[in-house]
């Protein structure tokens, strides 16, 4: 190894695996003293699994780590903070019933004959806290502060448990901007003190603002190391993303201008969740929607469906304006919703076929129209024949199905309430290639029965060929919006990663 | 004020409204006697009631403690009339007997992930089971050292008395506040009712806490089942059948949150005087059913759980809009 003296831990070719898949191949990875360093990827790259093996959570497989040049293997993450590895989590760990000094001190408060000395320990919270610019008082309980402050508090007990190394796993992801640039300052202060500090977000203003260096992770295989000075945001996302960005010809026959206008939204949003957007659908239409993990695409479709009350702006269908504080209002007006984990929110596992087809048309008509059973076998087998689900016979247990075809049972499931208006999130996430042709083939010809569809998806090629307009998102805010000639892979991940236009997080608020 | 208060001051603030209330109507009711008699007839309660807050604050519930004061009651009975021993060996005896019961029912709820309400469930039918293998009649105890025992007291001003077994429940509940408040075992329980998963993460030793909790909730049960044959110089196994329940009542109405986490021993012990004054008043008046006291006590439990549900819906706007 070169230069282990300014590494303060270096992880050698780190190997992880779960039944079925490799989480971490060979991976390597170095934070310097004094440094932050940004750990970078999509869902399912390894991020997670790395930060799990450095601090004992996960036993790895095979490779070693390194701590001050010192080889050491973390049993748990206690020995982890012992050794010097502490880490702090989007979720704060920390108990919301004790008093925020307790919180620093528990299970190592100060004592004077057998007795906890309070009054020592509330004044070594407050000393602790003073170098965190925080003066507040540390005998009320943590609950009572908000969740930046308690991030603080949760970022002084791990350096001062540990001390060498911080690992700060999406702590922003529910901050507001002054928050954020309150924990940035406290983060280059320890910096300052020559901590390393690994930053896991997806916020990629935030990875600029604060990072010196960025390691990306892609299906559990390092992409490579980069000083962030020399990355630009474009190199980063196809790191990111993983594409040779072809200019692929966009393949889509019908052009966004055909159909009647029948959807509007305007200045529709959810506060913490989605940035206020304008919305315009049309019959016949599939409006693709892009993004990196976290920019919205998700949030944008839970608050088109209701899942999400928005609490601003309106919604036209036709013209009439409408309410849809939630999915039952929402299905009653023809919509429909594949959610993107279907496991947990979609199929209901050891509910027949037949059963998870029928679900939405049965709830929509409610309890006291019971659907007969010949209509349930007619329709069950109608889909089953349409769409080619494979499976044994329509009583099977959805569980025991493939993943696409599960898909496409859900996908059975809304198309038998007859929709108008269907939101796919991320319909072609992890079922095999066959599946997600027909998927995609499906996808055209619901658009060609008129039907108007909203489609996240993380596949941009697939968004590409799809489409008739493509809206980007970031950082929680619609960006852009791509339609015609303009839909193409080099010009989605551009507007991705284009810098200064519009919805910035940390800007304007 | 801070809200983790305002159970706690609403508690004291009716057991003083309630007390200046009965005193209008009955003048008597303003004596050393009466109070007095308030802790000595409360005392095995009380110092049950104390295990249960440690019990309640972690997240738990104790629901052997009402069996293990009868078993305690008659193997004190027992072994005094035929064993021969001391009374005081005998006490340690019972207490290493209903510690070890407690800290066996710590382990089974840590080690098994079983709940606490099973696991206690089941050794409250053991114990009050062992408790009729013992003997299924009364017995009585005439060991002349219970005699001793009932002459010690302090006399107040007024004629009252502070019996030796109504001192021994202000200390436990004196003791009781300084485990929970000024150790780290203490903040431990706290730790585990705020979150145990959270308190693992953090490194609260949880096995060595939960079965601590369970075994000081045993050994109080026992020092409670001694209190009790003390007042009653017998042991019966029919004995104390839903202390349990009279004790969790007077740890809620003391403002402890049940799902745990929040709370003070010292509220306890308000809420077993408001439940012994209910009491009182009901002798005093004569004419009313004994009933009168659970109907009253079951209102005021009901009123406390509306008023927690209330403060933590309160905390919940607060901080949204914070």
């Amino acid at each position: 190894m070169h230069s282990t003296s300014d590494n303060i831990l270096s992880a050698v070719r780190i190997e992880k695996g779960f039944p079925g898949t490799k989480a971490l191949d060979k991976v390597d990875f170095q934070l310097r003293r004094g440094e932050v360093h940004a750990l970078l990827g999509e869902n399912g790259a390894g991020k997670s699994t790395l930060i799990k093996c450095l601090t004992g959570a996960y036993r790895r497989d095979s490779g070693s780590i390194l701590l001050d040049g010192v080889e050491v293997d973390p049993r748990d993450t206690f020995d982890a903070q012992r050794l010097g590895i502490g880490t702090v989590y989007q979720e704060v760990n920390l108990l919301p019933n004790l008093t925020v000094a307790e919180n620093l001190f528990l299970g190592r408060q100060p004592r004077r004959f057998g007795m906890i000395d309070t009054r020592a320990m509330n004044r070594m919270a407050r000393e602790l806290l003073a170098e965190y610019e925080l003066d507040l008082d540390v005998t009320g309980d943590l609950a009572s502060y908000s969740v930046a402050i308690q991030q603080v508090v949760a970022i002084a007990r791990a350096v001062d448990l540990s001390g060498k190394v911080l690992i700060l796993d999406e702590p922003t992801a529910s901050l507001d901007a002054h928050e954020v640039a309150m924990l940035f300052r406290i983060v280059r202060r320890l910096k300052a003190r020559g901590l390393g500090i690994i930053f896991i977000t997806h916020f990629l203003e935030q990875v600029y603002e604060i990072s010196d260096r960025i390691t990306v992770l892609r299906n559990g295989q390092l992409v490579g190391t980069r000083e962030t000075a020399d990355l630009d945001r474009r190199d980063l996302i196809t790191m990111m993303i993983g594409r040779e960005l072809a200019d692929e010809i966009h393949t889509h026959h019908a052009s966004a201008g055909e159909g009647r206008l029948r959807y509007r939204f305007r200045n529709y949003g959810r506060r913490g969740h989605i940035e206020p957007f304008d919305l315009d659908v049309r019959a016949g239409e599939v409006v693709g929607i892009a993004g990196l993990l976290g920019s919205g695409r998700t949030e944008t479709a839970e608050v088109l469906f209701g899942a999400h009350r928005a609490d601003s702006g309106t919604a036209e269908i036709d013209g009439r304006a409408v309410d849809l504080p939630s999915p039952r209002a929402a299905i009653r007006r023809k919509f429909g919703f594949c959610p993107e984990d279907r496991k947990t929110a979609g199929i209901v596992g050891d509910l027949s076929v037949r059963e998870n087809i029928v679900l939405a048309l049965q709830a929509r008509r409610g309890w006291t129209r019971p659907i007969s059973r010949t209509e349930q076998n007619r329709l069950a087998d109608h889909y089953i024949r349409a769409l080619d689900i494979r499976t044994a016979d329509r009583e099977k247990p959805i569980k025991l199905l493939s993943g696409g075809n599960q898909q496409k049972a859900i996908l059975a499931r809304w198309l038998a309430t007859e929709p108008e208006f269907l939101i796919l999130d991320e319909p072609t996430r992890g079922i095999d290639v066959g599946a997600h042709a027909e998927i995609v083939k499906l996808i055209e010809s619901l658009r060609e029965r008129g039907l108007s569809l909203i489609v996240i998806s993380s596949e941009i090629e697939e968004l590409v060929a799809y489409s008739t307009r493509v809206v980007v998102l970031r950082d929680r805010a619609h960006v852009a919006e791509l339609d015609g000639e303009r839909i193409t892979a080099h010009n989605i991940v551009e507007a991705i990663a284009a810098a200064n236009e519009g919805g910035r997080r940390d800007g304007d608020r | 004020m801070k809200q983790k208060y305002l159970p706690l001051t609403a508690t004291i603030l009716i057991f003083v409204l309630s007390y200046a209330l009965c005193v209008m109507q009955f003048p008597n009711m303003l004596s050393t006697r009466v109070i007095g008699n308030l802790l000595t007839d409360n005392a095995f309660l009380g110092i049950a009631a104390v295990g249960m807050t440690f019990v309640i604050l972690s997240g738990g519930i104790d629901l052997s403690v009402g069996a293990v004061i009868a078993f305690t009651g008659v193997f004190l009975a027992v072994v005094l009339e035929q064993g021969g021993l001391h009374p005081l060996v005998a006490f340690a005896l019972a207490l290493a007997i209903t510690t070890a019961f407690g800290a066996l029912m710590g382990a089974i709820i840590h080690y098994l992930e079983m709940p606490a309400f099973i696991v206690t469930l089941a050794g409250m039918f053991l114990a009050r089971g062992m408790a009729f293998v013992l003997s299924i009649d009364s017995v009585p105890i005439k060991h002349p050292f219970y005699a001793t025992l009932k002459g010690f007291y302090y006399k107040l001003p007024g004629g009252g008395r502070i019996t030796l077994i109504g001192g021994l429940m202000l200390l436990v509940f004196a003791v009781g506040i300084m485990i929970a408040h000024r150790t780290r075992f203490g903040t431990n329980v706290y730790a585990l009712g705020g979150g145990a998963a959270t308190a693992q993460l953090m490194g609260v030793p949880v096995a060595r806490t939960t079965i601590g909790i369970y075994a000081l909730s045993g050994l109080l049960a026992g020092l409670s089942g001694i209190v009790f044959s003390l007042y009653t110089s017998a042991g019966y196994s029919l004995a104390a059948v839903g202390v349990e329940l009279d004790a969790i009542t007077a740890v809620v109405i003391g403002g402890t949150l049940l799902t745990g986490g929040s709370g003070f021993v010292a509220g306890t012990l308000v809420g077993i005087l408001i439940q012994g004054l209910i009491q009182t008043y009901i002798t005093f008046d004569g004419t009313l059913s004994s009933w009168w006291t659970k109907i009253l006590i079951g209102l005021l439990l009901f009123a406390f759980i509306l008023l927690q549900k209330g403060i933590i819906r309160l905390s919940r706007v607060e901080r949204q809009h914070a």
